[in-house]
C-alpha cells in the first residue's frame, strides 16, 4: 500500500477539524517502509505526549492534511528520520523532553538537553535525575584536503539570538555547516500543561517575539477548535489584521536587514523608517508595538482603537516600495551580492516541506491562507508571489512582492470590519483541536488536547523546524563571508524550535 | 532615487526623534552606584555587546531599532560592538537559560573592567512569565552581577535609549 493508503486506512480518534488517524505500531512501521519510496506525503510536524508520537502529514497529491498517531511501546517507535530527514530534530527532540526513543533513527545525539538541567525527560511523568554530562557537543565528520573548522556561537557578533555554527570549510569556501540549537530552551511546553488556554496563551505569543500574533492565532484556533466554538466575525477579521500588519513590519526589517549585510546603509534606512511608523500604528491601533497578548483564545483581547495611522503607513510604505526596489535593482554591487548566493534546490524544499519565502522562493507553491485556508482568507482573492531561483535575492523578492499583497489585504480588511463581540466564552472542555496561521516566516501548526478546559499536551510548530536544516545544504560551496548575508535571508526563529 | 532622497533629506528636518530630558535625580542616583564600580571614567561613549540569553526575541527586534534614523543610537556615543572584548556594556536579555548559562557568564568574564551590565525586558529582572520552569535558571543577577533594569515586554526603543542614555549621563558625571 502506499503511504497516503495506510494513512487513511486507520481508525481515527477525535480531533478537531481533522480526525486523528492512530496507527498500530506494525502499520506505522508500514507507512515509515512506504514513505521511503513516496514523494507525495510530505511531513510538516512531529511531536509526543507522555504516550504518543504524532504527525501531521501533508498529502500533496491531493491537498489533504493528514493528522496520525502511534502507540509508544515499551519507551520506544519505529524513526521516521530514515524516510523524512526532517524527521531527525523532531525526534532527537521528543527523545529529550519525553524520553521515547526513535529506534533506528539517523541522528541519536541530544538535541534540546545540553546537559544542564537537573532533570532527563523533563516532560516525561517518569523524569529521573540527569547523568548527563555538559561535555562538548560531537558534530558530524567531513573527509577531505585541507579542511579546516570554524566554531561560531552561541554568542554572536550581532544584535541576534544565540545557536552555534560549525562550518567546516576549505580555504574561503564551505564544506560543512552544521547548526546546533537548543540555547534559548524555555521548558515552554512544560509550563503551559495544566493551564486554561487563556493563560498559556501568554506563552503561544512568546515562543518566537517576531510571530507572536501569528502563533498566538494558530493556539487560539487550536484551543478554538478543541472546544467547538467560533472566535467572532469582527474578531477573526481583526485577527488578520495583526497578522498582516506582523507580516510587513517583519518584511521591512528582513529586507533592510538583508541588504545591511550587504553593506548598503540607504535601504536599512529607509525599510527601517517605514517599519518604525508601522510598528506606532499598531501601538495606536492595538496598544501594543508588537500586539503581543491581544490575540487571546475566544477572540481578541481588545477592539481596533485608530486605523487612521495604519493607512496612512501603508501608503508611504506603498508610496517607496517600486522607488527603493529600483535602487536595489540598479547597484550593482549590491546586486552581485544577492544573486546566485545560498541557492536552495527545489528538490530540497519539496523533501522538506519549507513554507514561507524560503520555500516560495524556491517554487514551493505554498500558503495557508490559501489551502487549508481560513477564515477571512478564505473568502478572500490575493495572489501568492513564487519565484524558482531559490537565492538570497529571490527571498528578498518575495518578501517584496508579499508585502504589497498584505498592504492590499489589509485595506480590504480595514474597510470591510463587520460589527460585534470581540470575544465568546471558551467552555471547560476536554478534547483536541488542531488550529493553523500563516506567519511572516511560513507556515504554523499547533495541536493540543485538553483535559477539563486545562491543557494537558501541546506542540506549537514554527516554521523553521524545517528552513533552518536547508539552510546547513544551502550554505555548501558559498564562501564563509557570505554566511550572514544567507543567514539573513532565511531569518530563522531560534526561540521558536528551541521552545 | 538614492540621490534624490538625500537631497530631499537637506530641505525638512531630520527624521531622528529628538532626546527627551533625563531626570537629574536618576542620574545621579545611577551615578553614585556606578562611581564604586567604575575606577577610571570611560567618558560619554559607551560600547554595548548584545547578549540574547534566553529571550523569545522580542526584546531584541525593539533593540535593534535603535541602530536605525529613527532612534539613531550613536548620536549619544553609544554603538554597538561585535566583541565582548570590546564593549564596555552588556545588555542581556531573556530568563537565562540553563542552556546559555555558561556562555552568558563566559561573555561576562571576556568583557574587561570597567564593565555594566543592563538586565533587558521581563523576563530579565526574574524569568518572568518563564519563572519556575527546569530549563530556566532565573533573572540576569541569578548569573551575573546587574547595574541596570529597564522593564517592558519588550521594552520599546524609546524605553531603552533612555535607559541607555541614563548610563552614560551616571557614567560621565
Amino acid at each position: 500500500m502506499i503511504a497516503a493508503e495506510i494513512l487513511r486506512a486507520a481508525p481515527t480518534a477525535p480531533c478537531a477539524p481533522f480526525p486523528r488517524h492512530v496507527l498500530t505500531p506494525d502499520a506505522w512501521a508500514a507507512l515509515v517502509d512506504a514513505l521511503q519510496g513516496d514523494r507525495d506525503v510530505a511531513l510538516l510536524s512531529m511531536w509526543a505526549d507522555s504516550q504518543q508520537v504524532y504527525c501531521l502529514f501533508h498529502d500533496a497529491g491531493n491537498g489533504d492534511f493528514i493528522l496520525a498517531s502511534v502507540q509508544v511501546d515499551a519507551g520506544a517507535y519505529r524513526a521516521l528520520s530514515p524516510a523524512r530527514p526532517a524527521a531527525s530534530w523532531f525526534e532527537r527532540s521528543i527523545h529529550d523532553l519525553f524520553g521515547h526513543v526513535a529506534e533506528g533513527g539517523t541522528d541519536d545525539r541530544p538535541w534540546l538537553d545540553h546537559g544542564h538541567w537537573d532533570q532527563h525527560a523533563p516532560l516525561s511523568p517518569r523524569a529521573t535525575p540527569s547523568l548527563m554530562a555538559a561535555e562538548p557537543p560531537q558534530f558530524l565528520p567531513s573527509d577531505g584536503d585541507d579542511l579546516h573548522q570554524i566554531a561560531v556561537g552561541p554568542v554572536h557578533a550581532g544584535i541576534i539570538e544565540p545557536g552555534h555554527f560549525r562550518f567546516t570549510a576549505q580555504g574561503e569556501t564551505i564544506v560543512r555547516l552544521e547548526i546546533r540549537l537548543g540555547y534559548l530552551h524555555k521548558g515552554t511546553l512544560g509550563l503551559m500543561r495544566g493551564k486554561s488556554p487563556r493563560a498559556a496563551a501568554r506563552f503561544a505569543a512568546r515562543l518566537s517575539g517576531d510571530s507572536t500574533i501569528a502563533h498566538s492565532i494558530a493556539f487560539a484556533r487550536a484551543a478554538e477548535a478543541a472546544c467547538a466554538v467560533e472566535a467572532p466575525p469582527r474578531a477573526v477579521m481583526l485577527r488578520a489584521v495583526m497578522a498582516e500588519l506582523e507580516r510587513v513590519a517583519n518584511h521591512l526589517g528582513d529586507c533592510g536587514a538583508i541588504a545591511n549585510d550587504a553593506a548598503f546603509a540607504f535601504l536599512p534606512a529607509r525599510f527601517g523608517w517605514h517599519r518604525e511608523a508601522l510598528l506606532g500604528a499598531s501601538f495606536a491601533a492595538f496598544g501594543h508595538r508588537l500586539m503581543m497578548d491581544c490575540v487571546i483564545p475566544g477572540g481578541v483581547a481588545g477592539d481596533l482603537a485608530d486605523d487612521g495611522s495604519i493607512l496612512s503607513a501603508l501608503a508611504a510604505i506603498e508610496g517607496e516600495l517600486p522607488g527603493l526596489l529600483r535602487v536595489y535593482d540598479d547597484y550593482s554591487s549590491l546586486v552581485d551580492r544577492m544573486v546566485g548566493t545560498g541557492t536552495v534546490r527545489p528538490d530540497l524544499v519539496h523533501r522538506f516541506a519549507a513554507g514561507g519565502f524560503v520555500g516560495r522562493a524556491s517554487g514551493r507553491d505554498f500558503d495557508l491562507r490559501r489551502s487549508p485556508a481560513y477564515a477571512p482568507y478564505r473568502d478572500m482573492a490575493f495572489d501568492v508571489p513564487l519565484l524558482q531561483a531559490g537565492d538570497v535575492d529571490a527571498r528578498f523578492r518575495i518578501r517584496v512582492a508579499e508585502m504589497t499583497v498584505s498592504i492590499d489585504l489589509l485595506r480590504r480588511l480595514l474597510a470591510g470590519l463587520p460589527d460585534g463581540p470581540l470575544t465568546v466564552p471558551l467552555p471547560l472542555a476536554s478534547g483536541e483541536g488542531i488550529g493553523w496561521a500563516e506567519g511572516f516566516r511560513g507556515d504554523i501548526w499547533t495541536w493540543l488536547r485538553l483535559d477539563g478546559g486545562q491543557i494537558a499536551a501541546v506542540f506549537m510548530r514554527d516554521p523553521s523546524w524545517l528552513q533552518w536544516p536547508l539552510l546547513q545544504a544551502a550554505m555548501e560551496g558559498n564562501i564563509v563571508a557570505d554566511f550572514p548575508l544567507c543567514n539573513k535571508s532565511f531569518n530563522c526563529s531560534y526561540s521558536g524550535v528551541d521552545l | 532615487m538614492v540621490w534624490r532622497t538625500i537631497a530631499r533629506t537637506l530641505r525638512h528636518r531630520p527624521l531622528t526623534v529628538p532626546p527627551d530630558a533625563i531626570s537629574d535625580a536618576a542620574t545621579q542616583d545611577l551615578a553614585d552606584r556606578l562611581a564604586a564600580v567604575s575606577k577610571r571614567r570611560l567618558g560619554r561613549s559607551l560600547a554595548i555587546r548584545q547578549v540574547d540569553a534566553g529571550s523569545c526575541n522580542g526584546c531584541e527586534l525593539e533593540i535593534n531599532m535603535l541602530n536605525g534614523i529613527v532612534y539613531d543610537l550613536e548620536r549619544f556615543g553609544l554603538r554597538f560592538v561585535a566583541s565582548p572584548r570590546h564593549a564596555d556594556v552588556l545588555l542581556v536579555t531573556g530568563p537565562i537559560t540553563r542552556n546559555m548559562q555558561d556562555a552568558l557568564r563566559r561573555t561576562y568574564d571576556a568583557t574587561p573592567d570597567p564593565k555594566f551590565v543592563v538586565a533587558v525586558g521581563d523576563c530579565a529582572v526574574d524569568g518572568g512569565v518563564f519563572k519556575g520552569s527546569y530549563a530556566i535558571h532565573g533573572g540576569v543577577d541569578s548569573t551575573v552581577p546587574v547595574d541596570l533594569v529597564v522593564r517592558g515586554c519588550p521594552p520599546t526603543p524609546a524605553q531603552l535609549l533612555e535607559g541607555l542614555r541614563l548610563l552614560v549621563e551616571a557614567n560621565a558625571t
